[in-house]
């Protein structure tokens, strides 16, 4: 009998553990994933308030503005068909460029620009990041693979 | 000609590998000895035939061979000789090659030392590791084939991405793998071991050095990547919780969990069943690691081209490996009988109670690691998950088993009265609670999670300290020394592993609470203060170097006035891959580290730059050290080399090779 109970407790308390573990996993999971959208999605209202989230698209010609006195920049990011101005108070990462690809997280202000509390741009120059390609993509302006997925090099 | 020796080679080793994979297995089945003898020729083979090919492709390398598709890809004539050699490892295809040849390189080592294993499980154990490098050399030889020629040759190579250009691309990749694969010797070990339907205390006794020392290796190979990452991707972070870290990581959970579920399997013979399951998890881990990082599914500076070949071949070789080893087991576990039971409160409930909460860390990474490609593939949307989900599961879930780690070592197998456990531990708790509070107090900022995390870092070494005290006062030697030596290496060996732990979990609480990091315009003539610290803008110059220009800034730092450090940033910039990189400028100490890099320059007098000060950072990895030098411990005890002769001994014996 006392053994029978005695792994009764064990077994209680082992799924107990697993459990209250499993949902604290499950919790955190949930309110830490970071949704993406695409500039139109945004323009359209899409977006959950209060929440960060991801942008994805090309950061438009020429947008790139620094704020005096101060290491934030603004620049603006685009999907050709919708655009939105993004500020950010950092220090950008050495790929970023005007007219390339770009990835930030942040939140949408009250005044309409994206806050971005991060700005991703990865490790080399031809790396075009999945969500700026798919959001091009989706508002109907696919970009071609980049060179670096193109297996021989040019002999030239 | 040499890359056509090479291919050569490569085709050769396959069909050692071949015979390795099958003639020794057939033999064990038959237990024809003859057979089984072919093992050790095989092995040798193999592994001269791989080490041969991939000397080739290190010879293409250095010879600046840009006929030949992967030295054009990631090579350049400029590169210095040592990223010639590293980079041979640097594309997917050789840092495949490079598996292959760790994998040849475990397999002799354990042909070499399997001479007194009995003769059914050695050529088990090697016709499994056989098996498996048939599978890699599939894949090298027909979807990542490193010496496919460039036809006409390209007159100049494309160079190696700069971030790799440093010592870590050439100690990182190679230890990293080292790990990775050693891992596979536990597995074959657990498979053999279900073969023959026979896990006893030997077979974990025989497991057990070979999965330390891999567990070692991860350990460094690990730890090395952060810190690597730390200083080179510019931006003073060590710890991403990248897809490709994660990747890592989760064979290193399981791999410890392992370690510790052996232990409890050779002393009290339980925990069979789990340890082989937990044998076959971290291999199939680090095979999911290597489709993780290789494939493309995650685009990195470790992830080359994206070929859909490659990662079906990976995925079908994975589902092959686990497959193939859970039917195993699921055929042979009901004869695998459960040994001694043990209570509530028990040395082996603590080691159950730390098994679970690493698998269940595991799972939790594997979570936030995989969800977001699922939902990609499945086109359900684009998420990610960031180091927040990490953070939030990880202090909860290794909470409890820093605290069991304290108290384990000091409980009785089978049953451990809580009062007695109280009483030993009540003055290492008290120790560890007063300095975990004061602590924070005189660094003068007080909150929860630093009390809580210095509390681990004191209680481990406090209770450790308990443990060792107690066990030399109830040696019935005379001396100190003698006292000392009654006890193993391997139980120092996991006391030494253990502080390792509080340290690395000191240096994360340090760095988490107390880092100091400023972005800011800086002129030059200017300074910026951070923490303690005086860091004045003296000049920015120019530089050039073999394969690169760039500018330079010259810091210094003053503290109270006192000059502490000259400190010269650099932007660099590569002409052949056309990529500018930040090198960080930093000041490495034992209590802390100062970092500066230079971000943009926004006229000829003004920069972008970052400053941090990051307290006790260093001890992050020197932690990790330690715990690896505990495992060294552990595999240099005399005991796995002296039973390892009786072992031998009843092997000699007449029927003892099919008995053990």
């Amino acid at each position: 009998m006392k053994p029978r109970h005695r792994r009764m407790i064990w077994i209680a308390a082992g799924l107990g553990a697993l459990g209250v573990a499993t949902a604290l996993v499950l919790n955190a999971f949930q309110s830490n994933l970071v949704f993406f959208y695409t500039p139109t999605q945004i323009a359209n209202g899409e977006i959950p308030k209060s929440k960060s989230f991801r942008i994805g698209g090309m950061v438009e010609d020429k947008s790139l503005q620094r704020i005096p006195n101060s290491v934030g920049v603004t620049f603006v990011v685009t999907d050709s068909a919708k655009s939105v101005p993004v500020r950010f108070d950092g220090i950008l990462p050495d790929l970023f460029k005007e007219g390339r690809g770009v990835v930030a997280l942040g939140h949408l202000g009250a005044d309409g620009n994206f806050v971005a509390t991060d700005v991703l741009a990865k490790h080399d120059e031809n790396y075009m990041p999945p969500e700026a390609a798919e959001a091009m993509r989706l508002a109907g302006k696919p970009i071609g693979a980049p060179a670096q997925f193109q297996q021989a090099p040019s002999a030239k | 000609m040499i890359p056509e020796l090479g291919q050569l080679a490569l085709v050769l080793a396959l069909v050692a590998a071949l015979v390795l994979g099958v003639m020794p297995l057939v033999g064990a089945y038959r237990n024809d000895a003859a057979l089984m003898r072919q093992a050790g020729p095989a092995a040798m083979a193999q592994f001269l035939l791989i080490a041969f090919a991939f000397g080739c492709l290190v010879a293409s390398f250095v010879a600046n061979d840009f006929s030949v598709v992967n030295v054009a890809t990631n090579s350049n004539s400029k590169l210095p000789v040592q990223y010639r050699v590293a980079a041979s490892w640097g594309s997917h295809e050789g840092s495949i090659l490079l598996w292959t040849l760790v994998m040849a390189v475990w397999t002799v080592a354990v042909a070499l030392k399997s001479r007194h294993l009995p003769r059914v499980l050695a050529a088990r154990v090697l016709g499994v590791m056989g098996l498996v490098n048939v599978g890699l050399l599939l894949f090298v030889l027909f979807t990542s084939n490193p010496f496919v020629r460039l036809l006409p040759g390209a007159p100049e190579g494309r160079d190696l991405n700069p971030l790799l250009q440093d010592p870590g691309m050439v100690f990182h990749p190679p230890i990293l793998y080292v790990g990775y694969v050693g891992f596979s010797v536990a597995f074959a070990f657990a498979l053999a071991a279900l073969m023959g339907g026979r896990l006893d205390a030997a077979w974990a006794r025989w497991s057990r050095p070979w999965t330390t020392a891999a567990w070692c290796f991860l350990t460094c190979g690990i730890a090395l990547g952060s810190f690597w990452a730390y200083y080179e991707l510019g931006w003073g972070g060590w710890w991403f919780w990248d897809p490709v870290e994660n990747a890592s990581f989760m064979p290193w959970l399981t791999g410890t969990a392992l370690i510790h579920s052996l232990a409890v399997t050779e002393k009290r013979g339980t925990f069979k069943s789990w340890t082989v399951l937990l044998a076959i998890m971290t291999f199939s881990l680090s095979l999911l690691g290597t489709f993780l990082v290789r494939s493309g599914v995650i685009t990195s500076v470790h992830a080359f081209a994206t070929d859909p070949a490659r990662g079906v071949f990976i995925l079908i070789f994975l589902a092959l490996v686990i497959g193939i080893s859970l039917t195993i087991f699921a055929a042979r576990a009901p004869r695998v009988g459960l040994g001694a039971s043990f209570s509530l409160v028990s040395r082996e409930s603590m080691l159950l109670g730390n098994n679970i909460l690493l698998v269940v860390a595991m799972a939790a990474v594997l979570l936030g690691t995989l969800y977001p490609l699922v939902l990609d593939v499945l086109d359900a949307g684009k998420i990610s998950v960031g180091p927040p989900y990490f953070d939030a599961v990880f202090y909860p879930l290794l909470a409890p088993a820093l605290f069991l780690m304290g108290v384990a070592p000091l409980a009785r197998w089978q049953q451990a009265p809580i009062p007695e456990l109280a009483q030993r531990l009540k003055w290492a708790f008290a120790i560890a609670l007063i300095g975990s509070i004061v602590t924070p107090l005189v660094l003068g900022d007080w909150s929860l999670l630093k009390v809580s995390g210095f509390l681990f870092a004191f209680w481990i070494v406090a209770a450790s300290a308990t443990a060792i005290v107690m066990r030399l006062k109830a040696a019935p030697q005379r001396t100190l020394w003698a006292k000392l030596g009654s006890n193993s290496a391997s139980y120092y060996g996991m006391h030494v592993a253990h502080i390792g732990i509080a340290a690395f979990v000191f240096g994360v609480t340090m760095v988490k609470s107390y880092d100091v990091e400023k972005d800011v315009r800086v002129g030059i003539g200017d300074s910026v203060v951070a923490g303690a610290y005086k860091f004045d803008f003296k000049s920015v110059g120019d530089v050039r170097g073999p394969n690169y220009s760039g500018m330079s800034g010259r810091f210094e730092v003053t503290r109270d006035g006192k000059p502490v450090a000259q400190m010269q940033p650099e932007k660099r910039f590569y002409s052949t891959t056309k990529q500018t990189m930040t090198e960080a400028a930093i000041d490495h100490g034992l209590s802390r580290d100062l970092y500066v890099s230079l971000g943009n320059e926004i006229d000829s007098k003004t920069w972008e730059v970052r400053v941090q000060v990051k307290p006790f950072i260093n001890w992050i990895w020197i932690g990790c050290l330690i715990m690896a030098l505990g495992g060294v411990f552990a595999i240099a005890d005399r005991r796995y080399h002296l039973r390892r002769k009786t072992a031998a001994a009843t092997a000699h014996a007449p029927g003892a090779a099919t008995a053990t």
